[in-house]
């Protein structure tokens, strides 16, 4: 739904909702990161992500893997959904018109028994001439734009995913199966997400399934946010058009905003969406308080409230958030230079018998792993 | 039973109705008295204040000018047998749903007078409320709801202009603007010392210290009583000037310039010569007894650059301390005056709606101009976002706010906070009997003669309205918790909390909601 514009509260062309309105969906997730960028493969993801195959229905199923792309890391790779053939020529004009694109191929995917009708999938590497985007812009915003124009305007295709050295392959049907169609064993990655979905209310879209990724950010969330509506007010004046009516949308649009756009840290724009109390904010000593009474008042409307759980996996590493009291479940676990973020144990513990540590974290407290060479 | 016999009005020295005081004398209620329980001890007679009841000691006999009551029901509550009962009276004239009691009424005293027949309260009359076609949401299954008494629930409010961001924080360039914090989202409405009594407004202003809040003085000045709540106070700059000096400014959490009053959009205040007592003549810098008609227009505000001038010499007589609030009346065109007073530099503007009430005004205006209070709001703070400044003020919502419900509602509309005025005077008892502007109340709130004044010691007024405020400041906790939300900003603006019912489409659409079932 977009207040903001005309028409607003009814049917909406943009919106991928059958029913046209927000998505909400229960779900399971698991994620790691390989500190020493060493890459694994995605069949150890789809192992751990099947130990939580009763927290889906079926209806949706996805994975992010970070170094898949080795051999194109400089480039973005942009991952399109396909399901009306006319969609191909007219996002390709794009492309060719915008952009220059140095490899394009479909993306491996095979009908198994359980997913036999699927839309169609390629996949771009490309670059952003100078000369495109000019001084104004950064390659970045110039990219955004061009993903977002799409997934706004192209009726049939969508960008699943739009980051350098990224990908994320999704889909409708359990995780194991989703896995299985694009055949994730054949990549390798140091940052692996996965999502089992339960959604309540959007069966059926391809798009629909976690992660929901622009640039290299991709997120996979288990919950519902109940601030939603002013979230997606706040986003949409913002310029961040929500097409897709789900939270994943919303939580990523806002994060690009409070990071990309306002140079905020991960660890403070952690602490605007979930942030302290303001009794543990007046407890704080003076100069800390005056930094957190500022996100909170500058920032009330991007807060997130209500129950959830989220990875946001990024080139430069993962980062876990729980609600403010905790009304989803997470727990990290780590051995040696390897951090596992998941909704229950049992997952981890699948892919990694022998943990050095595990631990739940507090609510609102973000865990935040960066790869090594990286460190900020 | 009661007695108006003839010849009592006589032997009281009163006259005989002649043909043209008819005109005015149909009565409108009727003062019932159960004779049998009366124990003549003439508590009714010395409570009312609009010459209604009267003792004739010759014939041991309590009477009544039926014309006169206001069903203000002072007599009522304070008959210690419970002898009274304020009833309609009779029948009323042939039934016509044209013409009622409030048009023809008004036009025998016009036609006694020729003058403006004035009023006090909010607008009365059946206009539709959308505050009563809009029903919240409430959390079930996919999303817990939160329990208030076992979690934190939290209602504290920012109000001022925010920053566009934080990018600058840590730096010796950053610069903060000046912020109240207020820990209900609910404060007194603007209610001037004179229009009020002395002791309702120190009762607010100690309740306002009290739940952490504020109170606002209205255009009559700040009473030096008040002085030890200045930090709670927002001191209003309105057309008539009464009682503003640097001082003034200074001895305030806020200053607000009232532009405009939802009850009487575009006329200036007007406080009767009946209320203007020695006291209020100081506090006012006025003669005493001198009617204190404020000019319609701020008479150096007549465009928005001149808004701009009074916004700033404000600000730079309070170098930049307090937020600058702006009041407006709810009329058409509202979001893009709101726009325009915010980028006039305006830190917080006031929204009143048609609902909103008065100490005085003229009925005709009170009555019939202006615009509802949801829909106003929905429209203003739609394009402040829609203009990205909504960060550069806060918004109040007030005129018309009757439940904890409304203040949900308007918060879920777009406010930052409410102001209450006529909630809060009910808290101090009041009857809604619209006599306010006649200097008269027989509960003490707006009037200053000491003797009902009397009736309403500071210290109750103070507890009971701590009492309202708290009271509705845990339903909208409940109310936040049930819609799975543990702090007010996440309800702010969040329109998806609420759905009409009975509302057309383009209703639906002004408010920025969607239609209950979808
Ligand atoms: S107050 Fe009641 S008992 Fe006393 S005189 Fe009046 S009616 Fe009679
Ligand atoms: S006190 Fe009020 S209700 Fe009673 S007679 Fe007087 S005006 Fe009427
Ligand atoms: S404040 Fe007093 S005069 Fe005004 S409506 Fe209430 S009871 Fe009547």
């Amino acid at each position: 739904m977009s207040i903001s514009k005309e028409n607003s509260l009814f049917p909406d062309p943009r919106v991928r909702s059958p029913y046209n309105e927000r998505d909400s969906a229960a779900c399971g997730l698991i994620g790691f990161i390989n500190k020493d960028r060493q890459r694994v493969s995605g069949e150890v993801i789809r192992k751990a992500i099947t130990n939580q195959h009763d927290r889906g229905n079926g209806l949706g199923g996805g994975f992010a893997g970070y170094g898949i792309y080795p051999q194109f890391k400089d480039l973005y790779a942009l991952h399109l959904m396909y399901d009306k053939d006319n969609a191909i020529s007219e996002v390709e004009d794009i492309l060719r018109k915008n952009l220059s694109v140095v490899h394009q191929e479909i993306i491996p995917h095979k009908a198994t028994k359980a997913i036999h009708s699927h839309p169609f999938f390629k996949r771009y590497f490309v670059d952003v001439p100078l000369a495109a985007h000019g001084d104004r812009h950064t390659p970045d915003d110039y990219m955004v734009k061009i993903v977002l124009g799409i997934n706004e305007k192209i009726d049939g295709a969508f960008v699943i995913s739009s980051g350098k050295n990224m990908g994320a392959f999704k889909g409708v049907g359990f995780p194991e199966e989703i896995a299985d169609f694009f055949g994730l064993e054949q990549y390798e990655g140091y940052i692996w997400t996965a999502h089992n979905r339960f959604p309540t209310n959007t069966p059926g879209w391809w798009g629909g399934a976690h992660p929901f990724s622009i640039l290299d950010w991709s997120i996979v969330h288990n919950g519902e946010i109940s601030s939603y509506g002013i979230n997606f007010r706040f986003i949409d004046t913002h310029g961040y058009p929500c097409t897709m009516m789900t939270d994943t949308e919303v939580v990523t649009y806002i994060m690009d905003f409070l990071v990309r756009k306002h140079k905020l840290s991960f660890v403070d724009a952690c602490s605007v969406m979930a942030p302290p109390f303001w009794k543990d904010i007046d407890a704080m000593p003076e100069e800390k308080r005056h930094k957190f009474r500022l996100l909170r008042a500058t920032y009330g409307s991007a807060s997130l409230n209500g129950p959830f759980a989220f990875l946001f996996g990024f080139n430069g590493g993962l980062i876990a958030l729980n609600d403010r009291v905790k009304l989803r479940p997470l727990v990290v676990g780590r051995k040696g230079k390897t951090v596992y973020i998941a909704s229950e144990e049992a997952s981890i513990r699948e892919i990694c018998p022998g943990l050095d540590s595990i631990h739940a974290p507090h609510a609102g407290q973000p865990t935040i792993e960066y790869l090594d060479e990286e460190k900020k | 039973m009661y007695y108006e016999e003839p010849g009592a009005r006589e032997s009281l020295g009163l006259r005989t109705p002649k043909h043209e005081d008819l005109f005015h004398s149909h009565p409108e209620y009727k003062v019932e008295r159960d004779d049998a329980k009366c124990i003549r001890c003439l508590c009714c007679v010395r409570q009312c204040p609009y010459e209604t009841t009267f003792y004739d000691p010759m014939r041991n006999v309590v009477y009544d000018v039926h014309s006169n009551c206001v069903n203000c029901k002072r007599c009522e509550v304070m008959c210690p047998t419970q002898a009274i009962e304020i009833k309609k009276w009779g029948c009323g004239f042939r039934e016509n749903h044209h013409w009622k009691f409030r048009d023809y009424g008004a036009a025998y005293k016009q036609s006694d007078t020729g003058a403006v027949v004035l009023t006090g309260l909010g607008n009365d009359n059946p206009y539709m409320s959308y505050f009563d076609r809009m029903v919240l949401d409430a959390s079930q299954v996919t999303n817990p709801s939160i329990d208030p008494l076992r979690e934190p629930m939290e209602l504290r409010t920012y109000i001022g202009r925010k920053m566009e961001n934080l990018e600058d924080f840590g730096k010796e360039s950053f610069q903060e603007y000046p912020n109240i914090l207020a820990e209900v989202p609910i404060a007194f409405a603007p209610m001037s010392f004179g229009a009020i009594s002395l002791n309702f407004q120190k009762g607010m202003a100690a309740a306002a210290q009290e739940l952490g809040t504020f109170f606002n003085t209205g255009e009559g000045g700040l009473h030096e009583d008040l002085l030890p709540y200045k930090d709670n106070a927002i001191v209003q700059v309105a057309s008539g000037r009464f009682g503003v000096s640097k001082r003034y400014l200074m001895n305030s959490a806020a200053c607000e310039i009232k532009i405009g009053q939802g009850a009487k959009p575009g006329i200036g205040g007007h406080l009767p010569g009946e209320k203007v007592t020695a006291e209020i003549s100081k506090t006012r810098m006025i003669p005493e007894g001198s009617d204190a008609i404020s000019p319609a227009p701020q008479h150096d505000i007549y465009s928005i650059e001149d808004l701009r001038l009074l916004i700033y010499a404000i600000k730079e007589a309070t170098e930049y301390t307090r937020p600058v609030s702006v009041k407006i009346a709810a009329v058409h065109n509202v979001a893009a005056i709101a726009s325009g007073i915010v980028r006039a530099g305006a830190d917080i503007i006031v929204v009143d709606g048609f609902r909103g009430g008065t100490g005085a005004a003229p009925k005709i205006i009170r009555d019939h101009v202006g615009i509802p209070l949801e829909v106003a709001l929905a429209a203003v703070d739609e394009r402040l976002r829609r203009e990205k400044i909504r960060h550069m003020a806060s918004i109040i919502a007030t005129g018309g706010i009757r439940s904890s419900a409304d203040v949900v509602k308007a918060i879920a509309l777009g406010a930052d906070v409410v102001y209450i005025g006529t909630a809060a005077m009910l808290s101090a008892g009041c009857t809604l009997c619209q006599q306010c502007h006649r200097g008269k109340c027989a509960w003490g709130i707006t009037t200053n003669r000491p003797d009902l004044l009397a009736r309403l010691p500071v210290e109750m007024a103070k507890e009971r309205a701590i009492n309202l405020v708290k009271g509705w400041s845990r339903e909208v906790k409940e109310m936040l918790g049930l819609m799975g939300l543990n702090s007010i900003e996440s309800l702010r603006g969040n329109r998806l909390k609420l759905r009409g019912v009975g509302l057309t489409k383009l209703e639906l659409e002004t408010l920025g909601i969607r239609q209950a079932g979808v």
